[in-house]
């Protein structure tokens, strides 16, 4: 005696939001079961075993069929097959979009291509997610960034209305998408300990100020593909003539007597501060010369940590240190009387600024 | 050329690739109907075309309107070979035709194919033209309506009920053509689809046809079947209720069909609580019956061979074989009596389960009746003479039935079939009945002045529990008591019925689903061995099952079923029963008796301990149901109403079945009538066999109940959310050797694990009820056991329940009574000159039909409550309503008359107020599509009707384990049926379907050959349907409250 056919369908689609969590991490339908087993469901809910197993079997076909749909959320909205009431639609994009942190530090970065796809059984090993949820996490990255590649506009804006996300989850993949257009290196063990949503502010932070969509509205009516996407290559190019603060040794000197005087008495690393400046402005302007290589682009986060990030913290300056530093060594160059290109230094400074305050940590 | 087709195609969206080199399809579209086409320009390029076509006009008669369904078809221009289909859409014109249904149809319809299931959607219009046409000879039918509802839609009012109506059509099936051997299996299938959509429109027309003769609008209750026959052919029959509808205008409606919003019924009379006041004054007759009416009818082997299975009839305890006992002089009498116009005609039928109050006077029991016949016989297989035979040959078994029990009518009315090879059952059944004939001609004239609340509400709650038939010539040994509410008339000690529980009706506790299973073996056989074989076993069988429901009853302390759907499948090597019923305590009447165990051989130490243990699982088992129901009877008080009350612990038998033996059925009843306990004897293998399956059956969950009927007795302050669902489970059985016990437990285990797992996937909604749980069994090869269950999860109020149950003993969920009021019968012509009675009150003609009755006494209260009843016709509402309640106290005090009139009052408000109580929530998107098998949509009114809906699917697969396997492909068609239907509902302008049921699903696999092929037809009324509104509950709180006062 076997069930030979055993089906459950309802004229409203009935979804288990747990059972559906479970399929979304990659359960096998056995897994699920014993998983469900475990949560208690059998306890609170008088049934065997067979009835867990008969409704987890229905509810992954019902989602099995459903993933099509939910390629194309927009989709979801129009189609006639499946009658789910619209704040479930939501949840049901929302959960399918959703993605784990440590999975996603794994392929930060990556160039979404089939070769980052055939390493998903060692960052799976890896990270402990199963195999099936990294191909539907990996395959969401790769779909999303051929939709928006092609799309004008802001990009975060173009998420959210192509997969119908919530505004955090889409700035999520704004942030995805942007470094893996830009290819950020983020794997190196010196960045290990930057989380994701380290990195997704940093991102929010280059799309918002450098990149051709950041400069105002105005501009997103030029005939430019990918906005949002690649930084302002003009402002690159402008960021070279940042370089007079190291070379011109009195505008050097100038500006650490500058920093220093406003330091001065405000904290205890200030020793080291008043040492470490040169050496420090050195950094911090050298990148920014260095950004018109695109290899030094994708080294942007190692090089803020290696620069800035690493000498700060072996002479133990707090993250107020670091803050009241950077806002200091901001301001003054505004001082300085040669110093000519303003606008250009606040809006490299604006970012550099935010994003080492939240790469500044253990 | 009375009418004009008008089709507009104007985009499609979704569709599927066709062409792998652009990622894109090239796609147009065919529209035809009759033999003409028109086709859309090629939108190149596109999965989103937009052909914004011209209106396509097709120029027809309105016969083929009626017959033919628009046909769409979507394909991918190919330049260098044929096209490609994409798939079909068939739209069923008919909701067009009516004037009063939609006006046009506009929407997304799914492009179906039958390979690979849905593909893309279609954006259509379509409109119809119609022009009059005078012709007397018509052939169409156009402007009758069809309800698939099996009570008086809402909104409308019955001006009259024609009765019966039936038709039958045959053809031969395309899949069994020599063609098909070289046509694809889409060509194929779709043959079969357009062959089954032009039939079904065939059937509907010539219905039609016959409610036009009969001077109908419309028909209720309208079921339609398909035969799949095999070789000897495909048909498709149809029977119904003709009727002559009227839509109640706004301004009458609010007269006639309030929706009370709180005010429980005035039911202080029948108010568990209110023991001394309950007895009302009534006339009082009655039997009890307990039945078994073998109809012996001859096996003929004429020119096809038929046998014709002894037939059962369930009232009560179900025993007993009278088989065609005629003697009598009574019997004769009553018999004459019954001559009235409704037994004039061929059928005196009626396909609706649910009745405007009062219209039901008396219920007898279930009558029943099954037919062998070999398909392989049918001379002219083509024509439909011999299939109209048969059934006709079973309708009148029924009828005889009927007769016997006294009754002149049949309620509930249904028919099946079960085929398996050449071998096929024709099954009819529903529940003998005596109308009312009040309701006549004259009542109709007046109608609009005519409320309900003009009866006395104190109602005749408990009449239709009395006997039909002659208590000194019973029809089959009965144990009848007093009727427990009026203590005049007598009751059977059960009663079993095809109905819906009246609304009126008074319920103590609550109700619960009741199901008997039964798998026998049977030899494999062919031809009239078969047949022979079959037709030996079903007797056995449908005793068997009677049994096994009626113990099933005890043991949860019930005394009536409601609801009763038998249903006898037929596979190649066994035989499926499956019976499923609403099980109730019916106020009126006695409480059972308990079940009582004993050992075969006394003195054995061991084995008596044995039975003390079992005899103790069972009352405790009892016990525990009591409590779990609700079910706490009132004490009735002697208060000297006179009547020899029966004890009411007495005990009753358990009925052992031997279905081993060859015994006559009625060797089986001998006891039945004596008082001692019965002795369940436990040496009895089969006995133990029962005494399990009796204590296997799970109770529901806490929080969830279920029923077979459309609402819950004892439930009734639903809430707006709903979940309507199918489910569909087959077993293997791997195990050849058999025996009728491992199989009936693996089929009772089936069942109950069908309902464990309902539970479970809704657990979040309880507090809820599944309603009309309809099972469906089948045995689609030789060891596959098929069950199939659509049903709806029903939330309510659980406080406002616990709060005041009592008070709303008698209302009921739905409001399906409200519009109903007037019911009148077309009987009145004959009723008059048929009467043989001398009525106390002369002259009025309407009386008589009871006539059954040879007890003078009752005969005239029923008179008297009659008479009374047209009397108060002329008074104004508001006396009558104030007087209500008062009457019923002084009950014993008062005249006969008045008090009989109480009786009679309908009491109608029962079912609306719950249902505008019940909080209304957020009706959701405008896309939703609501689906429900019963006839309401809680917290919503429906206000207009827009059609039948009714669809065939095929869907054949040849990647089968592509599909994930059987369950995958069949979830994804279950699912696309929907997905069409709603799509039509929506295209209607609907946003709900009522009645809805899945007729068929008939599953082939293959999957060595990694094939499976299904085909499901479903049906329903596609409605509007608005939420309650708070300016009607007020003027209704308004009228209750009169009511109210002057119930307390």
């Amino acid at each position: 005696m076997a069930v030979e056919l055993d089906v459950f369908v309802g004229n409203t689609t009935i979804m288990d939001e747990e059972v559906y969590q479970l399929w979304l991490d990659g359960y096998t339908v056995n897994d699920a079961v014993r998983a469900r087993m475990e949560g208690g469901v059998l306890d609170e809910f008088d049934a065997t075993a067979d009835v867990l197993l008969s409704d987890t079997m229905d509810q992954y076909r019902t989602f099995q069929m459903c993933e099509r749909l939910l390629h194309s959320p927009a989709k979801l909205a129009n189609q006639l097959l499946f009658q789910i009431p619209p704040h479930r639609q939501t949840m049901l994009i929302e959960r399918y979009y959703a993605f784990d942190d440590v999975f996603v530090r794994e392929v930060l970065g990556k160039k979404l291509s089939k070769g980052t796809k055939k390493d998903l059984d060692d960052i799976s090993a890896k990270t402990g997610v199963t195999l099936k949820s990294c191909r539907r996490q990996f395959d969401n990255f790769k779909r999303i960034f051929k939709v928006v590649e092609e799309l004008k506009g802001p990009l975060v804006e173009n998420i959210r209305q192509h997969f119908l996300l919530s505004d955090k989850l889409a700035r999520d993949y704004a942030a995805i998408v942007f470094f893996a257009n830009n290819r950020f290196e983020t794997g190196k063990k010196k960045l290990q300990y930057i989380t994701f949503q380290d990195f997704a502010f940093c991102a929010g932070q280059l799309i918002n100020n450098w990149t051709v969509g950041a400069v105002g509205e105005g501009l997103w009516l030029l005939p430019l593909a990918n906005m949002d996407v690649d930084l302002d290559k003009e402002f690159l190019q402008e960021l070279k003539e940042l370089k007079v603060l190291i070379t011109d040794k009195d505008l050097l000197d100038q500006h650490k007597s500058l920093v220093c005087t406003a330091l001065r008495g405000k904290t205890k690393a200030f020793n080291e501060m008043e040492a470490n400046f040169k050496n420090l402005s050195r950094g911090l302007v050298n990148i920014a010369t260095k950004l018109t290589n695109t290899k030094d682009v994708r080294d942007f986060f190692i090089d803020l940590v290696e620069k800035f990030i690493e000498p700060c913290r072996s002479d133990r300056w707090t993250a107020a240190d670091v803050k009241l530093y950077l806002t200091h060594y901001t301001n003054s160059a505004h001082i300085l009387d040669t110093f000519k290109h303003q606008v250009v230094w606040d809006r490299y400074m604006g970012v550099i600024k935010s994003c080492i305050f939240k790469m500044y940590h253990d | 050329m009375p009418g004009k087709l008008k089709a507009k195609i104007v985009a499609g969206r979704h569709l599927p690739v066709m062409d792998r080199a652009s990622d894109l399809t090239d796609a147009f579209v065919e529209v035809k109907f009759g033999n003409t086409t028109f086709k859309t320009d090629v939108c190149p390029k596109s999965l989103n075309p937009q052909w914004n076509s011209e209106w396509f006009k097709f120029e027809v008669d309105d016969e083929d309107l009626q017959d033919e369904p628009l046909q769409i078809t979507v394909l991918d221009h190919d330049t260098y070979s044929a096209n490609d289909a994409i798939g079909k859409v068939y739209i069923d014109i008919d909701p067009l035709l009516c004037t009063e249904a939609a006006s046009i149809i506009s929407g997304w319809f799914p492009i179906y194919d039958t390979i690979h299931g849905i593909r893309g959607e279609i954006n259509v219009l379509v409109k119809v033209e119609l022009f009059n046409d005078l012709n007397r000879f018509r052939q169409s039918s156009c402007g009758v309506k069809f309800f698939c509802t099996t009570s008086i839609p809402y909104s409308y009012r019955a001006v009259m009920v024609h009765g019966f109506v039936e038709e039958l059509v045959v053809n031969e099936d395309p899949e069994y053509q020599w063609i098909d051997r070289i046509r694809t299996p889409r060509a194929s299938n779709e043959a079969r689809q357009r062959l089954i959509s032009l039939m079904s429109g065939e059937l509907q027309r010539k219905i039609g046809l016959k409610v036009l003769e009969m001077g109908g609008n419309a028909v209720v209750g309208y079921l339609q079947c398909f035969d799949l026959e095999g070789e000897s052919g495909l048909v498709v029959r149809a029977i119904g209720t003709a009727c002559t509808l009227e839509k109640f205008s706004s301004g009458s409606a609010s007269i006639t069909c309030p929706h009370p919003s709180t005010a429980p019924p005035s039911n202080a009379c029948n108010s568990p609580k209110d023991g001394k006041e309950s007895p009302l004054a009534h006339g009082c007759r009655s039997t009890h019956n307990s039945p078994v009416h073998s109809a012996c009818s001859s096996q003929r082997l004429s020119q096809n061979f038929s046998v014709s299975v002894p037939t059962l009839i369930f009232t009560g305890m179900g025993s007993g074989g009278s088989a065609g006992k005629e003697a009598g002089p009574l019997k004769t009498l009553l018999r004459q009596q019954t001559q009235t116009t409704l037994e004039q005609r061929e059928f005196p039928f009626f396909t609706l389960t649910s009745f405007p109050p009062g219209f039901l006077v008396h219920v007898g029991g279930v009558v029943s009746a099954r037919s062998v016949k070999l398909l392989d016989r049918i001379h002219n297989p083509d024509e439909p003479e011999t299939r109209d035979a048969w059934w006709e040959e079973i309708r009148q078994e029924i009828k005889s039935h009927a007769k016997a029990l006294g009754c002149h009518a049949v309620v509930g009315y249904s028919e099946n079939t079960s085929i398996c090879e050449e071998v096929c059952i024709l099954s009819a059944s529903g529940t003998a009945a005596i109308l009312n004939p009040r309701y006549m001609r004259e009542g109709c004239l007046d109608v609009g002045s005519i409320d309900h609340r003009f009866d006395d509400p104190s109602p005749p709650n408990c009449g239709f529990c009395h006997i039909p038939y002659d208590e000194l010539n019973m029809p089959f040994p009965a144990q009848l008591a007093y009727c427990y509410q009026c203590r005049r008339q007598k009751v059977p000690d059960v009663l079993f019925t095809t109905i819906d529980l009246p609304a009126e009706a008074a319920v103590t506790g609550k109700g619960c689903l009741i199901q008997a299973r039964l798998c026998r073996l049977k030899k494999k056989a062919q031809g009239e061995v078969n047949a022979t074989a079959i037709s030996n076993l079903l007797p056995f069988m449908e005793y068997e099952l009677h049994t096994q429901l009626m113990n099933k009853l005890k043991l949860r302390s019930m005394n009536a079923l409601f609801g009763l759907h038998i249903q006898i499948s037929v596979g190649e090597n066994m035989l499926l029963g499956l019976a499923s019923a609403t099980g109730v305590y019916l106020t009126a009447l006695p409480a059972p008796g308990g079940i009582q165990i004993a050992g075969k051989t006394p003195g054995d130490l061991n084995n008596e301990q044995h039975v003390a243990a079992i005899q103790k699982r069972i009352n405790d088992a009892i016990a525990k149901n009591k409590e779990l129901y609700q079910i706490n009877p009132p004490e009735l008080t002697d208060e000297g109403v006179g009547s020899p009350i029966p004890e009411p612990r007495q005990r009753s038998r358990i009925f052992r079945s031997h279905s081993e033996s060859s015994d006559e059925l009625s060797e089986l009843d001998l006891s039945h009538g004596k008082k001692d306990a019965f002795v369940l004897e436990i040496d009895d293998t089969d006995a133990v066999e029962d005494i399990h399956s009796l204590l296997t059956d799970a109770p529901p969950p806490a929080g969830f109940h279920s029923c077979s009927t459309e609402t819950m007795p004892g439930i009734y302050n639903w809430t707006s959310g709903i979940q309507m669902f199918t489910s569909v489970r087959v077993l293997r059985l791997n195990n050849t050797n058999l025996t009728n016990q491992g199989l009936n437990k693996i089929f009772t285990d089936l069942c109950e694990n069908l309902l464990k797992s309902f539970y479970f996937k809704l657990r979040s909604t309880v507090p809820c009820c599944l309603c009309h749980l309809n099972f469906t069994v089948a045995v689609p090869e030789e060891e596959l056991v098929q069950v199939s269950v659509t049903a709806v999860a029903m939330t309510f109020d659980k406080d406002q329940n616990q709060e005041k149950p009592p008070e709303k003993a008698t209302t009921k969920g739905g409001s399906e009574t409200e519009d109903q009021l007037q019911f009148p019968l077309e009987l009145s012509a004959d009723s008059s000159s048929t009467s043989p009675q001398p009525s106390k009150i002369s002259g009025v003609a309407e009386n008589t039909i009871v006539s059954t009755r040879a007890v003078s006494v009752d005969y005239g209260s029923f008179a008297d409550r009659c008479s009374t009843w047209l009397e108060l016709l002329r008074l104004k509402a508001h006396t009558i309503r104030r007087g209500s309640v008062k009457t019923s106290r002084r009950t014993q005090s008062l005249a006969h008359s008045v008090s009989s009139l109480e009786h009679c009052s309908p009491l109608p408000e029962g079912r609306s107020r719950s249902l505008c109580s019940s909080r209304s929530f957020g009706v959701g998107s405008v896309t939703m599509v609501k689906m429900t098998p019963l006839s309401f949509l809680p917290g919503t009114r429906i206000i207009k009707y827009l059609g039948i809906i009714n669809m065939f699917f095929i869907r054949e697969t040849t990647s089968l384990r592509e599909e994930g396997g059987v369950s995958g492909f069949l979830h994804s068609f279950i699912a696309e049926v929907f997905a069409m239907v709603r799509a039509h509902v929506a295209a209607l302008g609907g946003n709900a379907v009522v009645s809805y049921s899945m007729k068929d699903c008939v599953l082939m696999e293959n999957p060595n050959k990694n094939q499976a092929q299904c085909l499901i037809n479903v049906s329903g009324d596609a409605v509007i349907c608005v939420r309650e509104t708070d300016q009607e509950q007020t003027t209704n709180t308004g009228q209750t409250c009169g009511t109210i006062d002057g119930a307390t």
